[in-house]
């Protein structure tokens, strides 16, 4: 069994403590992405567990061994960086070669190794290229390709894609999928700040804030059931939509009423000892349909359009003060500035946190 | 008048002409020359910006004419006559009679001595120093120390170590360092440690490194990696040479593991240390080395922080250990500018004067080229003859110069 444990992991520098007890179990084979806003230490774990950075506290397992004190080059990872990190002083060939010459492999076996990483990589026409002389898109290849010659257990991607233009990011991120079906075998740890990356890449996501685990999960999962306010705003563009609320009836059904006076049925159980407890009512900008009947949510008025040719995004306002509800409709939407239009949503889609940010489970 | 009055006025009327120069030429320029008004105002302007760096350059480019380019010609003008004639037009016969000469062969040896033992001696300890002091907390003031040396001039560096080779009577306490320490040693315990015993050490890890040195060389010409990019064709030839010369320096090094131990030192007699021949020229560059080593490790320690952190990091990943991150990372990312360093390094050994001049005046066996050339010219009154080494130095100085300053612009690009 080739996982990794993390229990209880930290880190701090000197004082300032950036990891606060991690505990995670990663299977053998599994992609996961760790997201979170810049600083929330989604590198820094990662570095970790390439032994780039010291383990403060826990432990660290990789394959059922405590590997907290084994360095990097022996604990089977292979890491992918940011910025490439080609030797730029040598060619295609030897930048891959080079862990394999410095672990004393035979040179037939580092050449088999290196064709077939190249030939995956679609490279066999540039080993003999310098790194200055490949575009921005070939060299993450290279350091893709450097990666697979270590032959890792587990591989470690430090935000691959951000170099990248977006066209460019669309293809490798499609050649980093086909890499993870091609070695089913292969751990995977993705960090990154894209959530399209981390929604189309991952088996389970581990979304990151301030040094702890906000959830771990398959992408859907965290889209349809954040446990808290703060995935429930990190995953989605945009970002849900948070209006603070009084819970009015608690009970199977709770009903709540937001800030302006409307009452929404919610469908969702609370129980009996939270009424009159504020919370926060959320719900996604592309669950709100325009109504045209009675039966509304709420009503507000349109002060900005953004048509994008698929969707239309309206920012609504007279429901929450300054802040505007944004609702994402499908399609060319005729102008609908400075009107006022009413707003639906299924029962089933809606969102309702306790004051500390904590979901009300259905 | 007082002289320091004098100097202050001196620099005061320097500066000033300096500005004045630039700001008036330019006021006369923009206001008088191609005024910015009336009907041809913008013809006028872009006239006036075509004249403008001529007139800003025209100081330069005078001072450096007269003071550079001249001299050039009128010494190669006086390599080719003889004073003792009137001056007359004696051809290549100043620089038959140098060749001639001993003495000069004896600088053209001396000076290759230092040419390649001051640049790599400054370079390789300026490149440690650089690594070494590149991550701790006090790594900035062993830097400010060791960089001290550079604000010294040539003459007053000499001085100094004149004084730490200094010799006195046996019966009187010595003043320079060196005899002091050396009369420490009684050829007593201490003695055989630390005169035979660790030189021996030194002695058997430069060969060492120099033996994997031959290895790294000569590797590719028998056994050539896969995959490597084709070297160009001088790549072989220079290679064996390399090789060839540090097998050299391995058989000495193992010849002078046997002298050290067969040698009989002279315990407790305070030696004149600048009057050794041939050694006598390692004290003296040991001055410039302690000069430049500041200098190479300046620019080097620039050049070691420029280099990418992940670099690193992906070879640590790779499992390469601390020498290996050293010698095939970081030293290749910068080689450019250990290069531009060495030569720089070796333009300024080329005309070392000052030291050779103020220690030995070039007595046992320690003449240089540029102190040769000043014996010449101003002791023996023979302009023919200086100026004819003097044209030497310059033949010496010019490629090495033009490698430098190629390589330079292509760091910098």
């Amino acid at each position: 069994m080739a996982g990794l444990k993390l229990k209880g992991l930290k880190k701090s520098y000197g004082a300032v403590k950036v990891i606060h007890g991690v505990d995670l179990e990663i299977e053998q084979g599994e992609f996961i992405v760790f997201v979170g806003p810049s600083g929330c230490g989604k590198s820094t774990l990662l570095r970790m567990i390439a032994g780039l950075e010291d383990i403060t506290g826990g432990t660290l397992e990789i394959d059922g061994m405590v590997v907290n004190d084994v360095p990097p080059s022996k604990r089977g990872i292979a890491m992918v960086f940011q910025s490439y990190a080609l030797y730029p002083h040598m060619t295609v060939y030897d930048n891959m070669a080079f862990g394999m010459r410095i672990a004393g492999e035979s040179r037939e076996e580092i050449d088999r190794r290196v064709r077939s990483a190249a030939s995956i990589l679609q490279l066999e026409d540039y080993l003999d290229r310098l790194p200055k002389a490949l575009s921005g898109g070939q060299r993450q290849r290279v350091a893709i390709g450097r990666a697979i010659c270590r032959d890792p257990k587990v591989f470690l991607f430090d935000e691959p894609l951000s170099n990248l233009d977006a066209a460019l990011r669309v293809a490798t991120r499609i050649e980093i999928a086909k890499l993870n079906e091609s070695m089913p075998d292969t751990t995977m740890i993705y960090v990154t700040h894209d959530q399209v990356e981390a929604m189309t890449l991952a088996d389970r996501i581990v979304v990151l804030a301030g040094g702890y685990i906000e959830q771990v999960g398959p992408p859907m999962e965290l889209y349809d059931r954040p446990q808290n306010l703060f995935v429930a705003q990190f995953i989605g563009s945009p970002a849900m939509n948070i209006i603070p609320a009084t819970i009015e009836k608690a009970g199977p059904s709770a009903v709540v009423t937001l800030t302006g006076g409307v009452s929404v049925d919610t469908g969702i159980a609370v129980d009996d000892s939270e009424k009159g407890k504020t919370a926060s009512f959320g719900v996604r900008p592309e669950d709100l349909d325009i109504s045209t009947g009675d039966d509304f949510l709420f009503e507000g008025t349109v002060s900005i359009v953004e048509a994008l040719g698929e969707v239309t995004l309206l920012y609504v306002h007279g429901l929450t003060g300054d802040d505007p509800i944004i609702a994402k409709v499908a399609g060319h939407q005729k102008n609908f500035r400075g009107e006022t239009v009413r707003f639906t949503a299924e029962k089933s889609k809606l969102h309702l946190f306790d004051a500390d940010g904590k979901t009300y489970r259905r | 008048m007082h002289p320091a009055l004098q100097a202050v006025i001196t620099i005061i009327v320097g500066v000033g002409g300096c500005v004045g120069y630039f700001y008036f030429s330019n006021q006369f320029l923009d206001r008088v020359l191609y005024p910015a008004t009336g009907k041809n105002a913008g013809r006028n302007i872009n006239r006036a910006n075509q004249i403008r760096p001529w007139l800003f350059l025209f100081p330069a480019l005078f001072a450096l004419g007269l003071y550079l380019a001249y001299p050039v010609f009128a010494t190669l003008w006086l390599s080719l006559t003889d004073r003792d004639q009137g001056g007359a037009f004696v051809g290549l016969a100043n620089y038959q009679q140098m060749f001639r000469e001993p003495k000069f062969w004896e600088a053209m040896s001396n000076n290759m001595l230092w040419l390649i033992v001051v640049p790599a001696m400054s370079t390789a300890i300026g490149l440690l120093a650089a690594q070494l002091t590149d991550r701790i907390k006090w790594g900035n003031i062993a830097k400010s120390l060791i960089f001290m040396p550079m604000a010294i001039s040539f003459v007053g560096a000499a001085v100094i170590w004149k004084l730490v080779y200094d010799t006195r009577p046996a019966n009187q306490e010595q003043i320079g360092v060196l005899n002091a320490v050396w009369l420490m040693f009684d050829g007593g315990f201490g003695s055989i440690v630390f005169l035979q015993i660790v030189p021996a050490l030194l002695l058997a890890v430069f060969a060492a490194f120099l033996a994997w040195l031959v290895y790294q060389a000569v590797r590719p010409l028998v056994n050539a990696e896969i995959g490597h990019r084709k070297a160009p064709w001088w790549f072989t030839p220079l290679r064996l040479f390399f090789a060839i010369v540090a097998v050299w320096l391995i058989w000495l090094s193992l010849g002078s593991i046997l002298s050290v131990f067969s040698a009989r030192l002279p315990y407790g007699q305070p030696q004149t240390w600048l009057t050794m021949p041939f050694w006598n020229s390692f004290f003296l560059m040991a001055v410039l080395v302690w000069i430049q080593t500041g200098f190479a490790m300046v620019i080097l320690s620039a050049a070691i922080r420029g280099i990418p952190e992940e670099t690193i990091e992906a070879a640590v990943i790779d499992g390469a250990n601390p020498f290996q991150i050293f010698f095939k990372i970081k030293v290749p990312q910068i080689m450019g500018t250990i290069v531009v360093v060495w030569t720089t390094i070796t333009i300024v050994v080329l005309k070392v004067f000052d030291i050779v001049f103020a220690m030995t005046n070039g007595q046992w066996q320690t003449q240089v080229l540029a102190n040769y050339m000043y014996d010449k010219l101003f002791r023996a009154n023979d302009w023919g003859v200086g100026s004819a080494s003097a044209m030497i130095i310059m033949l010496l100085v010019t490629p090495i110069l033009a490698w430098n300053v190629y390589n330079a612009r292509k760091e910098t690009r």
